[in-house]
């Protein structure tokens, strides 16, 4: 066993681990933090994407030993103390982003991580920057509103089919 | 996943004596070998995590040359490349996805050696220089097959040295569901030649299309392409693309790549 230490969400944390136990294990098992999910466990769906030291990154495919000292922020550093949720969040409410909300904690921080580096993204760079992310609910429309919308840019009304 | 031993050295010449134990694998971004380990087609005794060695991650660009540390992130090479080899950071910015781009190194791609990854075509194709914690490799002996290089057991790929051409162009066609290159053309032309690898469509790796490089140093247009024909005697054939579809993306990948470097 190893000691691993980091910051999760602005507390420091720390544990005894494997060197074998992924990030995303130690967040949802030792820390319960069960907000990150597992879609896939093969690094193809993004759904255990959470931010280390300000960069998206699978949790499932990384070693929580290789967070040693890291900053770490999943999708439970998100919403304020009191529950209210973030723009990105509230914007995945609003323009109905979410239906069985497996993907959404992944898409949420997909979505923080290009923000930050790109606060006006077009549809194009949007979907784009989400290739990592699965969702096989919504058809990525609305998720691509709700980020468009995040972003303090026009979202046209949905058209009624 | 078969449990080993982890160990984060801060210095190359650390990494290099934690590797002196039998079985010790190299751990680079982890976006290849952590799937591998999962699926336990790798029994390492222990992994040597690069991550905490700060001295193989840059980018310089210097005399005509860009030079890689090993341990860099694709995603760092696409911003911190753009300037001096636009057409290498592009590469790296087409790498599988951003947070994939986050974590995976150019040592680990090169390391690797997947026969449908983008880096060993660049490399070819600039006829690079793979620098170990040993030695210098020319990219032309170091590629030896499918998931086959040159490297030693423990090995460690510290640096890549790039020459930059005067005009260069990456084409991938991806493969939606793996986002690797169902084939990718790298054409780099230098002032006494033209040099074109491509991956993803050969049963042996990334490889020189010699016919085309020869043409294309009489004449650096794509027009003297239409008559060059890759052979499809070699290529792969799978449920992505027969042999000759992948032979045929190659020759149209190629003709993009030269009116794209233009
Ligand atoms: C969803 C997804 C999409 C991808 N899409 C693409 C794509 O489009 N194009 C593409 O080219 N690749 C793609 N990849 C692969 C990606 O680029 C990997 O990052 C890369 O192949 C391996 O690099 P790594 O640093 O993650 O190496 P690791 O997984 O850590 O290691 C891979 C191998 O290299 C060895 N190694 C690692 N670093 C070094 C070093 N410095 N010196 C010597 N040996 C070393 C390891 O021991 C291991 O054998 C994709 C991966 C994923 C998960
Ligand atoms: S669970 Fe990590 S990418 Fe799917
Ligand atoms: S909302 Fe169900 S997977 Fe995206």
């Amino acid at each position: 066993m190893n000691k691993v230490e980091m910051t999760v969400n602005g507390k420091p944390v720390s544990g005894e681990v494997e060197g074998r136990q992924l990030l995303v294990e130690f967040l949802r098992e030792d820390l319960g933090l069960t907000g990150t999910h597992v879609g896939c466990d093969t690094s193809q769906c993004g759904a255990c994407v959470v931010h280390m030291d300000g960069k998206a990154v699978k949790s499932c495919t990384m070693f929580a030993l290789e967070a040693m000292n890291a900053d770490v922020i999943t999708i439970e550093g998100q919403a304020a103390e009191d529950g209210t949720l973030n723009t990105i969040q509230q914007a995945f409410q609003d323009h109905h982003g979410l239906q069985c909300g497996y993907c959404t904690p992944g898409m949420v921080m997909s979505a923080a991580a290009l923000l930050r580096d790109n606060p006006k993204p077009s549809e194009a760079e949007i979907r784009q920057y989400l290739e990592g992310n699965l969702c096989r609910c919504t058809g990525y429309h609305n998720i691509i509103r709700a980020i468009l919308a995040a972003s303090g840019q026009e979202v046209a009304p949905m058209e009624v089919e | 996943m078969y449990d080993f031993e982890f160990e984060r050295p801060q210095t190359v010449a650390e990494a290099v004596a934690a590797l002196k134990q039998e079985d010790a694998q190299v751990l680079g971004g982890g976006q290849t070998l952590i799937p591998t380990l999962k699926q336990r087609l790798a029994m390492p005794s222990k992994l040597v995590s690069l991550g905490g060695v700060a001295e193989l991650r840059f980018v310089r660009s210097a005399g005509g040359t860009v030079c890689i540390g090993g341990a860099t992130a694709h995603a760092t090479v696409a911003a911190d490349a753009a300037a001096p080899y636009p057409a290498l950071a592009d590469l790296a910015g087409q790498i599988g996805d951003p947070a994939v781009r986050n974590r995976g190194t150019i040592g680990g791609s090169l390391a690797n050696n997947d026969p449908s990854a983008c880096y060993p075509s660049a490399a070819l194709a600039s006829g690079a220089t793979i620098v170990t914690d040993r030695r210098k490799i020319a990219a032309d002996d170091y590629f030896e097959g499918m998931f086959t290089t040159a490297l030693d057991d423990g090995e460690i790929i510290t640096e890549v040295r790039f020459p930059v051409p005067e005009r260069a162009n990456y084409q991938k066609f991806s493969q939606p569901a793996s986002r690797f290159a169902l084939v990718g053309v790298f054409v780099a032309q230098y002032a006494d030649s033209v040099r074109v690898a491509v991956t993803g469509a050969s049963d042996d790796g990334v490889f020189r299309w010699t016919d085309a490089e020869a043409a294309l140093t009489q004449r650096f247009h794509a027009d003297v392409l239409k008559d060059v024909t890759a052979p499809a005697d070699d290529m792969i054939s799978d449920l992505h693309g027969s042999a000759e579809y992948r032979a045929h993306l190659t020759g149209v990948l190629a003709r993009q790549a030269v009116a794209a470097a233009g």
